[in-house]
């Protein structure tokens, strides 16, 4: 009883934390500096989220380093998203094997 | 439901799903292994669909936690997602409350990233997608881990740590070449998130996100004010 109660809190609190913004804000924003600030967001949002967290994801640093490396030349030639993470996954697989 | 536009939300939700795999993987294994039902893990998947959050909640209800306490936990490790939903409500054309409504429950950092960062306005088929195909990923990695923790391969796991950070790395990389606010943006962000995971150690990823998010996005609209009055 007590566990399907704390999965209803834990549903419903992250529920309402997305829904509300969403569901109630329905006005344009005006403000310029505002827009320039959505729309850098989700940069400054990856930019977190993948450093320095990337490089202890992996077994080793260095197979991390290295899958890294591989995302950022595909990525640098645009070759798309699902190209850059399968060679990472690959790259780090490899260096794995002999680490 | 247009066609196309699902399926290009579906495709660009491709390697969102593929990353999902191995931490809902892991999601599902340690839940079970620390005691949780089965069935409690997979549902916390499907209602949830965030990691951080799910870690949390999960080891406090393991640890006995109050109901009190996981509430408000959720709350702190998810409250970035508030800044997002705002975010996308600009980014998503207007839509009937029902559609707003169901792509709520999809807003994740990956999906919410793909999304404001396309060059136009995404419409309802598009984000149901790009939510679909990554909660399918979530919801079938934490089955796969719950009821077995030998499918896949340590070390294969292990590679699939990687997947998100790559994708997140093809989605700025390309736009931060012609863009010196985006490349600005992103150097001050990436500073600031280090000197919190190095050296602030006191305060939760959560928070470091919020903080980050706020504070490299504010420098980037004072810095470098957008011109184009696309969003």
């Amino acid at each position: 009883m007590k566990l399907t109660l704390s999965i209803i809190i834990m549903a419903a609190v992250t529920y309402i934390i997305r829904a509300v913004p969403l569901c109630l804000f329905q006005k344009e924003i005006n403000s310029k500096w505002f827009k320039s600030f959505l729309y850098y967001m989700p940069y400054a949002v990856l930019g977190a989220m993948t450093f320095p967290a990337i490089f202890h994801c992996t077994g080793s640093v260095i197979s991390a380093s290295l899958g890294f490396a591989a995302a950022l030349i595909l990525a640098y030639f645009d070759l798309g998203l699902m190209p850059a993470a399968i060679a990472a996954v690959i790259v780090v697989f490899i260096t794995e094997l002999f680490i | 439901m247009k066609t196309p536009e699902f399926l290009h939300g579906a495709r660009l939700g491709m390697p969102i799903a593929l990353g999902y795999i191995p931490v809902a993987f892991s999601f599902g294994m340690l839940a079970v292994k620390g005691g949780m039902p089965i069935w409690a893990s997979i549902i916390i998947s499907m209602t949830n669909l965030t990691s951080a959050g799910q870690f949390a909640g999960m080891n406090l209800i393991l640890a006995g936690a109050g109901l009190t306490e996981i509430g408000i936990t959720t709350f702190v490790i998810n409250l970035r997602y508030m800044l997002m939903s705002l975010a996308l409500s600009q980014k998503i054309e207007k839509l009937p409350l029902v559609k707003r409504m169901l792509v709520s429950a999809g807003i994740t950092d990956e999906i919410y990233t793909v999304a404001s960062t396309m060059p136009n306005k995404v419409s309802a088929s598009f984000m149901a997608g790009l939510i679909i195909i990554p909660y399918i990923g979530w919801t079938l990695g934490t089955v796969l881990g719950a009821l077995t923790n030998n499918i896949l391969p340590p070390s294969v796991v292990s590679a699939m740590g990687i997947t998100l950070y790559a994708m997140f790395i093809a989605i700025f990389i390309p736009a931060a070449k012609h863009n010196k606010g985006i490349l600005a943006v992103l150097i001050f962000a990436i500073a600031v998130s280090c000197i919190f995971y190095y050296g602030i150690k006191a305060i939760s990823s959560g928070w470091a996100t919020i903080i980050t998010a706020i504070a490299a996005s504010a420098f980037g609209a004072v810095f470098f004010p957008k011109k184009e009055d696309t969003l």
